[in-house]
C-alpha cells in the first residue's frame, strides 16, 4: 500500500500542475482575447484567399481557399525538403567514404568541406546562395544556354518541360519493372540460400529498368516531346522565358544552401558508421573468401547503416525544420504562405501559428517513423 | 494521437503565456494604457523598419516622419516631452502581434485603414495622416508608360502581409494578365529584389515607392506610373478596449491637423493664446477643459503644437522638404483642395 501511494501520488500530482497551468494559460488566452474582440476559430479557413502565390504545385489562384492556400505552402516545404533530402544524401555519403579515403588529397578536401560549410550558419548560407551568387546571374536575354536548352538567369533556372502521350502506359511499365525486379530478388535469395547459386541481380535489375519502359515506347504509343523554354519579351528591356519549366532562383538557393549543409552532417553520420565496424569483421570476410565487393555489401554496410540511420534520421528532421527560413528568402513555403501573408490577411495568429506548429510537427513525427521502420527492419535480429 | 493532443494543448498554452503578461483590463473614464504611460515616462510606439518620411531612423538613432510625429505628439500630449518616446520598428508581419499583445501602446507605421483589420483582429483605427494609393515603378529604359502595357509573365515585387498583395491579385486579376509575384519581408530586400533585376516591377503605396526609389542604385533609371490601383488610407492605431486612449491618439492627430487649419504653428502658438477666435483659443489651452475629458491638463494641445507642429509643418519637415513627394495632392487641407478635414476640436 505505501509502495503504491509512494509510486502513484508524485505523478498524478505532477499531471494535476500540468493541467491546472495549461487550463489557466488556455483560459487567460481566452479572457484577453474577448477583452480585446478577438474571435478564436477555424471558420477562415473556407474563406476566399485573395492573395495569390509566386509558386505552387497545385492549381491555385486568390480565389481559392485560405485551406487550399495552406495546401500549396505545405506541398512547397515538402517539394524544397524532400528534394534537399535527396541531394544530402547522395553528396553525404560520397563525402564521407571520401574522408575514409587512404588518397591524401581525397580525404583532406573532404575533411575542408566538411569542417567549411557546418560551421557556417545556415541562414548566412541561404543569404549567400540568394543574394551574392544567384543575384549575379545574367538577365534572361543575356544568359547562355547550359546542355543547349536550359538558362540559368537572374528571373529563374528555366528548363525543358516534358509532354508525355499516354504518360499512364509508361508509368505502369515503371512499376512492373519494380514489381518484377522484386521478385527476382526474392527469387535470387531463394535460390543462393537452397542451392548456392548466385545470380547478378543488380545487372538484371538495371536491365528490367531500361527495356520495360523503353517497349511502351516502341509498342505502348507513349510518345514524349521536349517543350523548350523561349525567349519573350515583356517591355523594351525585360524578358522572360516562356514554356518549358521554371525553377525559380528562391528554391535553388535554398535548396543548394540546406543540402550542401545537411550534407556535412550526414557525411560525419556515414564515416562514424562506416568507422564503428570492426577491422575484424572485414578480415574475417575475406577470410571466408567473399571478394572485396561482396564484403562491403554483405558485411560492412548491413552494420554501418544500425550506426548511420539513426542520427542521419536527425538530419532529415533538421533539414525539414530548417526549410521554414525559406520565408528570408521569399520562397513560398509554409511559413510564409500560412504563417505569413495568410496570417497577416486574418488577423487569426493562435489558429495560423498552432495549424503550421502542428504541421510540422506531423511532418517530423512522419520522417521519424519512416526511418524508425527502416531501422527496425536493418537491425539485428537477435535468434 | 496523444502525442498530437498533448503537442496541441502546449502550443495553446504558450500562446497564453504571451497574453499572459499584457493582461489591461478597462476602467470607465480612466485609461489604464495612459496610467502605464505615464508611470513609465515614455510612449511605446510601433514604426516601420525604415521608411523615409513617414518613418525613419538616421545614424544616431533619431527617429523622424510623419507616423513619427503622431508618437510624438501623443507623449507631448500625455507625459509634456514630445521626446520620450521609445520606438520599436515593425515588419509588416509582426506589426499587428505587438500591437494586440500589448509590446506597444501606438502603432503608426504607414498602416493602411480596412474593414477587416478594424472589425476583426482587436485593433482600433483613430485617424489617417496620410491618403495614399497602390502604384507601380518600373524601369525607365522599359518603355512601359501605363499599367495597361503589363504582359503576361511579369514578376512583381513587394512586401509580405500588406493590402499590398491583396490589391495586386484584385488588379492582375480582374485584367486576366498572370504575374509572378515574389514577396519579401522586409522593404529593404524587395528593393535590392528589384534592383537585382529580379523583378520588373515593385508594386506598393506611391508614397512608399517614392520613398525606396532614393534607395535604389540608379533612383534616376526608375519611374512610378501614373495609375493608382487602391485606396490607402494610412493612420495610426490603437489596441481596442481602451476608449479613453483610443481618443487621446485621435484628438492629438485631429490637433496638429486643426492647428494647420487656423494658422497656428510651433513659432506663434504662444501668442495665439490671446487670439480673438474662440476655436484657436481653445486649441491653444486658453479657452476651456478640452483635456479634462481624457484626463489631461489643459495645455495639452498646445505642447503639441509647440513641440511637434501642426501637421503642415510636419508634412513640409518630413515629406515635401526631403523630396519625397513635394506635392501634398490629396493630403492638403480641405479649404485648399485637398481632403483633410477633421471633427472640430470642442
Amino acid at each position: 500500500m505505501n509502495n503504491i501511494i509512494k509510486k502513484f501520488i508524485p505523478q498524478i500530482l505532477a499531471i494535476l500542475v500540468v493541467v491546472l497551468i495549461f487550463g489557466f494559460l488556455t483560459m487567460n488566452a481566452q479572457t484577453n482575447m474577448d477583452n480585446r474582440g478577438i474571435d478564436f476559430g477555424f471558420g477562415f479557413l473556407s474563406q476566399e484567399s485573395s492573395f495569390d502565390v509566386q509558386f505552387s504545385l497545385i492549381e491555385y489562384s486568390g480565389s481559392d481557399s485560405y485551406a487550399r492556400a495552406f495546401l500549396v505552402g505545405l506541398l512547397n516545404t515538402l517539394l524544397v525538403s524532400l528534394i534537399s533530402i535527396i541531394f544530402c544524401t547522395i553528396l553525404g555519403v560520397i563525402i564521407g567514404v571520401a574522408r575514409l579515403s587512404s588518397n591524401y588529397l581525397i580525404k583532406n578536401s573532404a575533411a575542408w568541406y566538411v569542417e567549411f560549410f557546418r560551421n557556417i550558419p545556415l541562414l548566412l548560407q541561404i543569404f549567400f546562395w540568394y543574394y551574392a551568387a544567384l543575384r549575379a546571374l545574367p538577365l534572361p536575354e543575356k544568359a547562355n544556354a547550359w546542355f543547349g536548352v536550359t538558362y540559368m538567369t537572374v528571373k529563374g533556372y528555366y528548363i525543358p518541360a516534358m509532354v508525355w502521350e499516354n504518360l499512364n502506359v509508361f508509368l505502369y511499365c515503371g512499376l512492373a519493372a519494380i514489381i518484377s525486379i522484386i521478385v527476382l530478388r526474392n527469387y535470387a535469395n531463394n535460390l543462393r540460400d537452397t542451392k548456392g547459386k548466385q545470380i547478378p541481380v543488380l545487372l538484371y535489375s538495371i536491365a528490367l529498368l531500361i527495356v520495360l519502359p523503353l517497349l511502351s515506347f516502341l509498342f505502348g504509343g507513349v510518345s514524349l516531346e521536349f517543350e523548350l523554354p523561349q525567349l519573350k519579351k515583356l517591355s523594351k528591356i525585360s524578358y522572360i522565358y516562356e514554356g518549358g519549366i521554371s525553377l525559380p532562383p528562391e528554391l535553388i538557393a535554398l535548396v543548394l544552401a540546406l543540402s550542401l549543409y545537411t550534407s556535412t552532417f550526414v557525411a560525419e553520420c556515414v564515416r562514424a558508421g562506416i568507422e564503428g565496424v570492426s577491422k575484424g569483421q572485414k578480415e574475417a570476410a575475406a577470410s571466408v573468401g567473399l571478394t572485396p565487393n561482396q564484403v562491403l555489401k554483405l558485411v560492412i554496410m548491413p552494420q554501418a547503416l544500425r550506426i548511420i540511420i539513426p542520427p542521419t534520421t536527425n538530419q532529415y528532421l533538421n533539414l525539414t525544420k530548417n526549410s521554414s527560413l525559406a520565408a528570408a528568402i521569399a520562397y513560398p513555403d509554409l511559413v510564409l504562405v500560412f504563417a505569413g501573408t495568410a496570417l497577416m490577411q486574418t488577423g487569426k495568429a493562435i489558429e495560423i501559428v498552432s495549424i503550421t506548429m502542428l504541421t510540422y510537427l506531423t511532418i517530423s513525427l512522419t520522417i521519424a517513423a519512416i526511418m524508425n521502420w527502416y531501422n527496425k527492419k536493418i537491425e539485428i535480429k537477435e535468434k | 494521437m496523444f502525442k498530437i493532443i498533448k503537442q496541441l494543448t502546449s502550443v495553446v498554452a504558450m500562446f497564453a503565456v504571451l497574453f499572459a503578461f499584457s493582461t489591461e483590463t478597462m476602467a470607465a473614464k480612466k485609461s489604464k494604457t495612459l496610467e502605464n504611460t505615464k508611470k513609465r515616462g515614455f510612449v511605446r510606439c510601433g514604426v516601420s523598419q525604415g521608411l523615409p518620411g513617414f518613418s525613419n531612423a538616421d545614424e544616431s538613432g533619431n527617429w523622424t516622419g510623419i507616423d513619427v510625429d503622431v508618437c510624438r505628439a501623443v507623449a507631448a500630449a500625455t507625459l509634456g516631452d514630445a521626446t520620450k518616446v521609445k520606438f520599436t520598428p515593425l515588419s509588416a508581419k509582426e506589426r499587428f502581434t505587438a500591437l494586440t499583445s500589448g509590446e506597444i501602446d501606438i502603432l503608426s507605421r504607414n498602416t493602411t485603414w480596412t474593414l477587416s483589420r478594424d472589425a476583426d483582429i482587436g485593433l482600433t483605427f483613430v485617424g489617417v495622416n496620410f491618403y495614399d494609393g497602390q502604384g507601380f515603378m518600373v524601369r525607365k529604359g522599359s518603355g512601359i508608360a501605363s499599367t495597361s502595357e503589363f504582359k503576361n509573365g511579369t514578376s512583381v515585387c513587394t512586401n509580405l502581409g500588406t493590402t499590398t498583395e491583396l490589391n495586386m491579385r484584385d488588379f492582375f486579376d480582374s485584367r486576366g494578365i498572370s504575374y509572378e509575384p515574389v514577396v519579401f519581408e522586409k522593404a529593404d530586400e524587395v528593393v535590392a529584389a528589384y534592383d537585382a533585376g529580379r523583378c520588373d516591377t515593385y508594386t506598393t503605396d506611391k508614397s512608399g515607392l517614392a520613398a525606396q526609389r532614393t534607395k535604389l542604385s540608379a533612383p534616376d533609371d526608375h519611374v512610378v506610373l501614373p495609375e493608382t490601383i487602391s485606396k490607402e488610407p494610412l493612420g495610426p492605431v490603437v489596441r481596442q478596449g481602451d476608449s479613453v486612449w483610443e481618443d487621446i491618439v485621435r484628438w492629438s492627430l485631429n490637433t496638429m491637423i486643426e492647428a494647420e487649419e487656423y494658422g497656428i504653428n510651433s513659432s506663434n502658438a504662444d501668442m495665439m493664446k490671446t487670439s480673438n477666435n474662440p476655436a484657436i483659443k481653445r486649441l491653444v489651452g486658453a479657452e476651456g477643459e478640452l483635456g479634462a475629458a481624457f484626463g489631461l491638463d489643459n495645455d495639452w494641445n498646445l505642447r503639441i503644437i509647440k513641440q511637434v507642429g501642426n501637421y503642415g509643418e510636419s508634412y513640409k519637415r518630413n515629406i515635401a522638404d526631403t523630396g519625397i513627394l513635394p506635392d501634398r495632392g490629396p493630403n492638403e487641407l480641405w479649404t485648399k483642395g485637398g481632403i483633410l478635414y477633421v471633427p472640430p476640436a470642442r
